[in-house]
């Protein structure tokens, strides 16, 4: 089965690649980029489409699928029609995919409920990534907080950790709260 | 208690009518969370709709009939209970292009500037190509009315492609189209940046083209009757708002914020009170009915309306004529539903479902089941009208002379 994955972001493309392989589907092609698309695409006479829902371009896609003879008479379909939970699970992953008319619904739908685990596996990815990111802004500031500490009273790296432990304690608020207010205030307040 | 409604948009000035039920409070005085969610493609508008992501959307009316008879995908009724406003859209050309057609910066006769553009086309060494918002969107159809007036075929003389409207001004920009039909703010948006001249807006063309229109599932919408039509007074009251002179300033902060239309407020307004900057460094120009979202029923689904669209959309070979298509088509424009939710309101409901379009020259005083209604001129800029009646005389009267 030729499978063609139309998405901007190369990751998730990659993400989506990796896990079609897995399932032996190796007949994949990724567009990243929407110029030309449409020759290409139509070069290529794809068996299913898979596009991200939210990707911007979607209104020229079902333009070109309207006018190519390879793609003649696509159906937009998430799983089956009457496959309700199906179709919830692939528009809250944000997959969208394209069949060309006539395929089989019981060879479409394996491909896209592994399109719509590897969606969700993107988007958790994400997610994560967006946790680590915020940790080390979070540890950074702390740093400053306890430089501060150390630099105003005198204190030594243990110390200054502590009494900003303290403080979050008392105040029931996170170290790093407290440590972001401190530097904020800091900067506000200048030599004063 | 209250109904939660979630409802689907494009970041368009002619979303006004939801944002404004949702921000003003229309929707929560009649009980309803109204929820909405922003797209940046019809395509992912509609599916929401069709899925059941969402329960309502702002749609071109267009992708509604479509929709309904099935055109690119499986067949999903759709009904149409209210009209969220009429024209809005605006042609805009490459700057060069522009000034061979039209005084940049000025709003001239549709006709002469068509003219003036198949001599353009003709002499040209390649086809000039046109973006339109979507294949089954207004702009699409009102632009092929246009051209095939001015005795450009639309289907062999130049080429029209789809670019959905937040990348329309860009697109322009790049060079990868000549030209560009699509709804405010993006014509602007193009002017502003020096990328285009609007060398004509739409309802110069059809002075009271059907434009954005409240979809939703015809299944949706019926086994919730009570839901629907509360939905329907909350927006009609935005309407009253939209066009209240006073909160001009307001409305056009309101659209302009991030998660709505994340734009320019100032340019916002020009679209909001119809006034339109055609070219840079130029001044803004008023062109009375620009935007028509609210005054002499603007909102109520005309069937002849609906046949309109049909009619366009033989025409553009996008599916055959059909009389059992034409009356499903007409079929997704709902008076009935419209004059049930407003009737509590004390609003003139016209008496008439369908009229012969562009038929009205001067103001007419028309037939009500409640109120008085005058409606004024509702022409096509080529003089012809359209008896919903004669769907096959009108076909055949259309072919380029």
């Amino acid at each position: 089965m030729r499978i063609a994955v139309v998405d901007e972001s190369a990751a998730r493309a990659a993400v989506i690649e990796e896990g079609l392989h897995d399932a032996g589907l190796t007949d994949v092609t990724v567009f990243a980029d929407r110029h030309g698309i449409a020759a290409r695409l139509e070069a290529l006479s794809p068996d299913v489409v898979l596009i991200n829902l939210a990707n911007p371009h979607r209104d020229e896609l079902e333009e070109l699928f309207a006018l190519s003879k390879a793609m003649a008479r696509p159906v937009a379909m998430f799983v089956d029609q009457s496959d309700s939970a199906g179709i919830e699970a692939a528009i809250d992953a944000g997959v969208s995919a394209y069949v060309v008319d006539g395929m089989k619904k019981e060879r479409i739908k394996p491909v896209l409920e592994l399109a719509i685990r590897r969606f969700n596996a993107f988007t958790r990815l994400r997610v994560e990534l967006d946790e680590a990111r915020s940790a080390l802004a979070e540890r950074e500031t702390v740093d400053a907080a306890k430089r501060l500490l150390m630099k105003k009273r005198g204190i030594d790296e243990p110390a200054a950790y502590a009494l900003l432990r303290k403080a979050a304690m008392d105040s029931g608020r996170r170290i790093g709260d407290v440590a972001d207010a401190l530097v904020t205030a800091d900067r506000l307040m200048g030599d004063l | 208690m209250t109904d939660t409604v979630r409802l689907g948009f494009l970041p368009l000035v002619d979303a006004a009518l939801p944002i404004l039920a949702r921000e003003f409070g229309f929707a929560e005085d009649e009980g309803i969370d109204l929820t909405l969610i922003r797209d940046m493609s019809w395509a992912t508008v509609s599916d929401r709709l069709l899925y059941g992501h969402s329960d309502a959307a702002h749609l071109i009316a267009p992708l509604a009939i479509a929709t309904t008879l099935g055109l690119g995908r499986p067949a999903t009724p759709l009904s149409v209970p209210f009209v969220l406003g009429l024209n809005g859209n605006a042609v805009t050309l490459r700057p060069d292009l522009a000034a061979q057609v039209t005084t940049p910066g000025a709003p001239g006769d549709v006709a002469d500037i068509g003219a003036r553009l198949a001599d353009v086309v003709k002499a040209a060494d390649r086809k000039l190509r046109f973006a339109v918002v979507h294949r089954y969107s207004s702009h699409n159809y009102m632009l092929r009315y246009w051209l095939r007036g001015c005795g450009i075929d639309p289907d062999t003389d130049v080429e029209i492609v789809t670019v959905a409207p937040p990348f329309a001004a860009q697109a322009l920009a790049d060079g990868e189209v000549d030209g560009i039909c699509v709804g405010e703010p993006w014509n602007s948006v193009a002017v502003d940046r020096g990328a285009g001249v609007i060398v004509a807006v739409t309802s110069q063309i059809w002075l009271r083209g059907v434009e954005k229109v409240l979809a939703m599932r015809t299944g949706v919408m019926e086994d919730n009757r009570d839901r629907t039509h509360r939905l329907v007074r909350a927006l009609y009251r935005a309407g009253e708002a939209f066009v209240d002179p006073a909160r001009l300033d307001t409305v056009a902060g309101v659209l302009a914020r991030p998660e709505y239309l994340d734009g320019s407020a100032a340019r916002i307004a020009r679209a909001v009170s119809d006034r339109i900057l055609f070219a840079r460094a130029h001044n803004p120009l008023h062109v009375p009915d620009f935007m028509f979202q609210h005054r002499e029923a603007a909102n109520f689904p005309w069937v002849s309306q609906a046949a309109w669209l049909y009619a366009q959309m033989c025409l553009a070979g996008h599916t055959p004529p059909d009389d059992h298509d034409y009356a499903a088509a007409q079929r997704v424009f709902r008076p009935d539903i419209y004059r049930a939710a407003l009737r509590p309101l004390g609003v003139a409901l016209p008496g008439a479902s369908s009229k012969l379009e562009g038929g009205i020259a001067e103001p007419l005083a028309v037939g009500t089941t409640q109120g008085r209604l005058i409606l004024s001129a509702d022409q096509f800029f080529d003089g012809r009208s359209f008896d919903p009646e004669t769907l096959s005389t009108y076909l055949a009267e259309s072919t380029i002379s």
